[in-house]
């Protein structure tokens, strides 16, 4: 480091916070851009609703989150399609690990009918539209199958989705640990499994964590896909109630931030996980 | 050495070849290695130094030719491999600590979960090893937070927790700055003392000189001379040992 660089750097540190910010660096100009955008944003769809005479009518909202009626609590719509959508996620977070998993061993395994069989299910699963996949999971395989829950129909259809994503993710994070580490494994004993399960995965996980976030939140936002095969999730509450009173604006301001919430709690909640496990290096 | 045939060798290669595709990386070795023996392994680079030794511990799967170690028979078998990793500890240029448990963890991994020892009894072993490299101090600490030599050292006492019969190095010094090379080598000399067989590749011919039973130059993928530490260096007999101990001695 050159004495130049000292000086910006690390020892003018303590005097930079006595010295004024300029006004266009500071935090509160930040703040009034956001305010002014946003402002923009809004003045420019309330305009175009205005001029196609939108009749915006937000006080009806609320019912359709809840309603008391004779003291007791009734969730709305609303709230039992982000009920329903939270189931999706949660068990669909669960399979497509488990999924993805399953797939990355096998293709890293040294059976050849393994990896032939992960390698036609990543290539089929990634190369069809998602709503093919699930237009044959609900109307081919369900019948099939005698299954007969759109709800679970839906998750598995998701999660097999999701899981082929998750498993080269899985995959890639083991991948990139060296290989000197199952050597010396290998040389104090280790079976396969221990491995993975001491060496390996405690290694491989923190770098997996941010691309997982990223298929996990996709797994939440693909649930929405479900509304087209009778799945009573978010949306489909949502595209019902605009089909009963024509408040489209309304409900579908709402549903996206509703999502937003979902994912962007997910995401801090990764984020905070993949601090800790950090914590040692 | 209840399952030794009758002889005193440790470690018996016969005949023992490994292809990497078309590429012959060792040629008909023969090689026997006595019990409480040091064997120095030197010669040029891409020789198959590394091959040979990885193939004593199937880090490596020789493709042809028979290897005993301890009387036990390197086959197919996962048991026989099992067997035989469990008394063939090695050391790696690289270290290869895992860097996200602890020194004293790092000691304890093999006891416990390829062992089944319980974790107090594995601690105190693990204490007892990292005294003997001269390092109880760091237990506590990640490997990241060591220098390269204590790293090593970390890497020695990890072998050792598992007491095997054989130790085998493969250039243990060859990453470390000169300054942290002896910290090391005295370890490996200590341990030769207490009668370990030893197998080390490494170009230090000062701790070859001190240590070694028998030193072995091999030259494309098969052993050209092994002889004792005097006569390999005041007079060898092949030519390419000549032109390998000139160069490797000038430096
Ligand atoms: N996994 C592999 N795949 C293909 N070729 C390999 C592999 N490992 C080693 N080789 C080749 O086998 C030969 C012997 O390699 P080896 O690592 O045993 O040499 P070495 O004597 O240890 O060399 P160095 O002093 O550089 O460590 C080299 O030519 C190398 O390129
Ligand atoms: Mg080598």
């Amino acid at each position: 480091m050159s004495a130049v660089d000292a000086t910006t750097d690390g020892l003018a540190a303590p005097k930079r916070l006595k010295r004024r910010v300029a006004w266009w660096k500071s935090a509160w100009f930040d703040v009034v851009q956001f305010v002014l955008l946003s402002g923009l944003l809004i003045w420019i769809t309330w305009r175009g609703a205005a001029s196609m005479d939108y009749r915006w009518q937000w006080y009806r909202l609320p019912r359709y989150f809840y309603r008391v009626i004779d003291g007791e609590l009734i969730w709305g719509p609303l709230i039992n399609g982000l009920f329903v959508t939270l189931e999706i996620a949660a068990w669909g977070m669960v399979l497509t690990l488990i999924i993805g998993l399953i797939t990355a061993i096998l293709r890293l395994s040294e059976s050849v009918g393994g990896r032939v069989l992960a390698k036609v299910y990543l290539e089929s699963i990634r190369n069809t539209p998602l709503l093919v996949q699930v237009s044959i999971f609900y109307f081919v395989l369900q019948p099939i199958l005698g299954i007969n829950n759109p709800l679970w129909t839906g998750i598995l259809c998701l999660a097999f989705f999701e899981g082929s994503f998750a498993s080269e993710i899985i995959r890639a994070g083991i991948n990139s640990v060296h290989r000197g580490q199952w050597e010396a494994s290998t040389s104090i004993g280790l079976s396969k499994t221990k491995t993975y399960l001491y060496v390996i995965l405690p290694q491989a996980i923190p770098l997996m964590l941010p691309p997982m976030t990223g298929t996990l939140i996709n797994l939440i936002k693909h649930s929405a896909i479900l509304s087209f095969v009778a799945v009573f999730e978010l949306t489909t509450e949502a595209r019902n109630m605009i089909g009963d009173t024509f408040m489209s604006f309304e409900v579908w301001f709402v549903v996206g931030p509703m999502y937003l919430v979902l994912t962007i709690s997910l995401s801090t909640l990764v984020g905070w996980l993949e601090r800790r496990v950090r914590r040692h290096r | 050495m209840a399952r030794n045939t009758g002889d005193n060798a440790m470690i018996r290669l016969e005949g023992v070849s490994k292809w990497f595709g078309n590429f012959r990386a060792l040629c008909d070795v023969d090689l026997t290695v006595d019990q409480g023996e040091r064997v120095v392994i030197c010669g040029p680079s891409g020789s198959g130094k590394s091959t040979l030794i990885r193939c004593i511990n199937r880090l490596e799967e020789h493709e042809s030719g028979r290897i005993v170690v301890d009387g036990i028979v390197m086959d197919d078998d996962t048991k026989h491999i099992a067997d035989i990793r469990a008394e063939v500890g090695m050391v790696f240029q690289q270290f290869n600590l895992f860097p996200h448990l602890s020194v004293l963890e790092n000691c304890t991994l093999g006891p416990m979960k390829a062992r089944g020892i319980g974790r107090a009894e594995a601690q105190k072993l693990a204490m007892e090893y990292l005294e003997k490299v001269h390092i109880p101090e760091q237990a506590g600490k990640f490997p990241s937070q060591l220098s390269g030599g204590q790293q090593q050292r970390v890497a020695i006492a990890r072998s050792l927790c598992m007491t095997p019969k054989v130790m085998l190095f493969d250039e243990p010094t060859s990453a470390l700055d000169p300054e942290m090379i002896k910290e090391v080598l005295d370890v490996m000399i200590e341990l030769a003392e207490t009668g370990m067989t030893m197998i080390c590749v490494t170009h230090e011919m000062g701790f070859a000189k001190t240590v070694a039973d028998k030193m072995i130059f091999m030259d494309a993928g098969q052993i050209v001379e092994a002889a004792t530490p005097a006569d390999f260096f005041s007079n060898p007999k092949s030519e390419r040992t000549k032109l390998f101990l000139s160069q490797i001695l000038s430096h």
